[in-house]
């Protein structure tokens, strides 16, 4: 059973994903403790990942792939077709910064679908992620959110601008799909409605509750 | 105070709802601890060392007589008859049951209250000053943009889970009671040139571990852009602060990596992009939130009362309270009073039910049925006409509220500490109680004077020991509970974080550290001279030099 709540025209449900997550192999290189190293004013802590990983990547050869922004990066020309076809889809993790998708690739809908996943649901950073690519980068298409995704965020996602939600497999789809109504008028604009309260209704008169 | 219409309403009952459910997944075992550990911290609910610790909301300290009833009706039903007011405004509970929580979070709806962010990693409560619209020297009242900061905040979703817990605090005076520097974002409301209304905003600032003072980073910003510029600071937070240690989590410690030049160098770039957007305040919904605190219909009085003023002279006692507790007000004929939630002998900040009740009548007969909560954890009845204070004063020293220590050395600020707190390091609550019994002499306390003596149980400083005059912070050494004294921290304009004297002490000794400090104060003030001033002028070494020339002679 399919563990996947996208959105279709406002409607959340489960449906099939149609999606082939391309990963990295393990590398060859010996591991090394990037501890201490300070990428872009932040420590990560993140491993890094090696030019054989990519490299040796396995692509599948028919259907709607999902490959890591890594692969992207180095190997772009190779997927130049699928792109056309609609069958290539990226995806990043939260330590990732958007900006270094952006400048591989100025126009983000060519890409039918960008997920972003997240190792630990504690993780915000995707909530920024989802916010800066459907605002500032103007991604129109599915945005997803996959990883460690649990119930209690899934709100959030859905503000910060996601459509669609791989639920942790152990979990629940069905469960989590009620917890996209657990606020009906939230108070700030955010990416699914950028107007705040105060512009959506005349709280001057709200007693009533009249848009 | 702000009042809610409907949709604020349905926000907590929604809220209400969406716990109950998740306190009902996790008890089931559909959520493991560290699933639910968020979720229940999101919504005030510590799990401590005795039970659970349950933290509500008092959005900048404003509460109504209303709502203090309901605390202290819930501190008796749910708990053991008490509450403690923290220095954070807010007020906890310390012995709820984990099944009851929802059911507390429900009654708490009922008086437009709620637990919202009290904790956890994201925006919490944000705070202010206790005298906010009254205070004679006060150039802006912030409450009305703290009340729509505190809407913006409210399960703001791409800030729901930061690297460390944010907060922001709003002032508008010239002398800052709201410790704006010690905060994450810090905003002091003015008026311009122009006379228009603009804030000054800080960053950075922190009591915890590594106590820093925040950094300016804008010197006027147009009220309007408050929303969206905080946006821009905290996303900038969220993308790049650690989040590989909680230790280093905290902005300030991105700002300090980054520097404040290349921060805010950031944040504008972040800014240019989110400024007029939706977020931005529109003048209608300021002009909205501000209607919830216009002044109380004040009476017509005269600045004097003869009968306060003959009470005065007759009673000493009641001179000595309004020494310490009546504050100045910007209407005539009116005052200010601090009631005293520091006793000596019970753990500051606590009060019983009953005494909540009695706070709440008091509110409503003489103070329009409102109060605040002070971040010295006291209760502050904010708008008492003259003729009232004597009366008043009788009411609340019967039910141990007129403790004459508000501003001196027994009106400490400390932390629940490790009696109650699992975080903790040392026990708090009695060093307190042992310092106020080593100076429970009142004349020698009002001779003493000012003083800010401020105890937390660790690290993380919620008893804001780095800017006490005297800062005494619990450490452990070797599993023992040890007590480390510093000197010279302050709040206020001239904020200052305090300096270690050395060596911590065992908790027997330190009331007598705490009188040897105070000796040589008394040995070297000049006649207008407060605790810090002296400090400041005379430096540490007197005083390490006192306190550990005793320790040594005992050693030998
Ligand atoms: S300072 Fe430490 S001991 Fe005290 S309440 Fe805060 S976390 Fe607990």
């Amino acid at each position: 059973m399919s563990n996947l709540i996208k959105y279709v025209s406002n409607t959340a449900s489960i449906i099939e994903d149609e999606w082939q997550k391309v990963t990295l192999p393990p590398s060859h290189e010996p591991e090394r403790k990037q501890a201490g190293k300070v990428v872009l004013f932040k420590l990560t802590g993140e491993k890094t990942v090696h030019a054989d990983q990519i490299a040796e990547t396995v692509i599948p050869a028919t259907g709607k792939i999902l490959i890591p922004l890594s692969v992207w990066l180095v190997r772009k020309d190779e997927f130049t077709d699928r792109l056309k076809a609609g069958e290539l889809g990226i995806w990043m993790e939260t330590h990732k910064l958007v900006e270094t998708l952006v400048e591989s690739q100025a126009d983000l809908n060519v890409f039918p679908l960008i997920a972003v996943h997240v190792e630990r649901f504690a993780d915000g950073r995707i909530f920024s992620i989802g916010t800066l690519l459907r605002t500032r980068y103007g991604y129109k298409n599915e945005l997803r959110a996959t990883g460690d995704v649990l119930r209690d965020q899934l709100f959030f996602l859905k503000r910060s601008g996601f459509d669609s939600f791989l639920i942790r497999a152990d979990r629940s789809a069905k469960d989590a799909l009620q917890s996209l109504k657990d606020f009906s008028e939230p108070y700030q604009g955010a990416v699914d409605n950028p107007v705040p309260l105060f512009k959506r209704y005349n709280r001057n008169a709200t007693m009533e509750l009249k848009p | 105070m702000y009042k809610y219409d409907q949709l604020d309403q349905q926000i907590v009952d929604e809220r209400v709802t969406q716990y109950r459910d998740q306190v009902r997944r996790y008890l089931a075992g559909e959520l493991t601890e560290e699933e639910f550990r968020p979720l229940r911290l999101q919504n005030g609910l510590y799990i401590q060392r005795q039970a659970p610790m349950l933290r509500i909301a008092v959005p900048y300290g404003m509460l109504s007589s209303r709502q203090l009833r309901k605390l202290g009706d819930l501190a008796r039903r749910f708990d053991k008859g008490y509450a403690h007011f923290s220095t954070r405004q807010n007020c906890q509970l310390n012995w709820p049951k984990l099944e009851d929580t929802p059911e507390i979070l429900a009654e708490l709806a009922t008086v437009e209250m709620h637990a919202i962010q009290t904790s956890g990693n994201c925006i919490r409560n944000i705070t202010t000053d206790q005298f906010a619209g009254i205070a004679p020297d006060e150039v802006v009242d912030p409450r009305a943009m703290a009340e729509i900061l505190r809407q913006w905040s409210t399960f703001h979703p791409e800030f729901a889970l930061l690297p460390r817990k944010f907060k922001i605090a709003v002032s508008g005076t010239k002398q800052d009671r709201a410790i704006v520097q010690a905060h994450d974002i810090g905003m002091e409301f003015y008026l311009d040139a122009n006379q228009k209304l603009a804030i000054k905003v800080w960053v950075g600032g922190g009591l915890g571990r590594t106590p820093i003072l925040g950094s300016v980073i804008r010197e006027h910003l147009e009220w309007q852009h408050a929303p969206t510029y905080c946006e821009a600071i905290v996303r900038v937070y969220n993308l790049h602060g650690r989040r590989d240690n909680a230790y280093k989590a905290r902005i300030k410690i991105l700002v300090k990596a980054l520097g404040i030049e290349e921060f805010s160098k950031q944040v504008e770039a972040e800014w240019a992009h989110l400024k007029d957007s939706q977020n931005t305040i529109t003048q209608a919904e300021l002009a909205r939130v501000s209607e919830h605190f216009e002044p109380m219909p004040y009476a017509t009085l005269s600045v004097n009362s003869a009968s306060y003023e003959a009470a005065i002279a007759s009673n000493k006692a009641f001179a000595n309270w309004v020494k310490r507790s009546v504050h100045a007000h910007k209407q005539a004929g009116y005052r200010a009073v601090t009631l005293s939630l520091k006793a000596h002998g019970i753990a500051p900040g606590d009060a019983t039910s009953e005494q909540m009740e009695v706070v709440a009548d008091l509110a409503e007969a003489y103070s329009f049925g409102e109060l605040r909560v002070s971040h010295e954890q006291n209760l502050i009845l904010a708008d008492v006409a003259l003729d009232d204070l004597f009366p008043l004063w009788e009411k609340a020293r019967a039910h141990g509220l007129a403790t004459p220590n508000v501003g001196l050395l027994t009106d400490i600020i400390c932390c629940p500490g490790g009696d109650f707190c699992s975080l903790a390091n040392a026990k708090s609550i009695p060093i307190a109680l042992a310092i106020q019994d080593q100076f429970d002499n009142l004349d020698y306390l009002h001779d003493i004077g000012d003083l800010e003596l401020n105890i937390s149980g660790c690290m993380n400083g919620c008893g804001h020991h780095s800017i006490g005059h005297i800062g005494i912070l619990g450490v452990d050494k070797d599993g023992s509970e040890w007590y480390q004294v510093a000197l010279g921290g302050k709040q206020g304009n001239d904020a200052s974080i305090g300096t270690v004297i050395g060596p911590a002490f065992s908790a027997e000794e330190m009331p007598s550290v705490v009188q040897r400090l105070i000796d040589v104060y008394i040995q070297e003030r000049t006649p207008e001279e407060r605790f810090i001033d002296t400090v400041r002028r005379i430096g540490t070494a007197p005083f390490k030099a006192n306190v550990y020339a005793n320790k040594e002679t005992s050693l030998v």
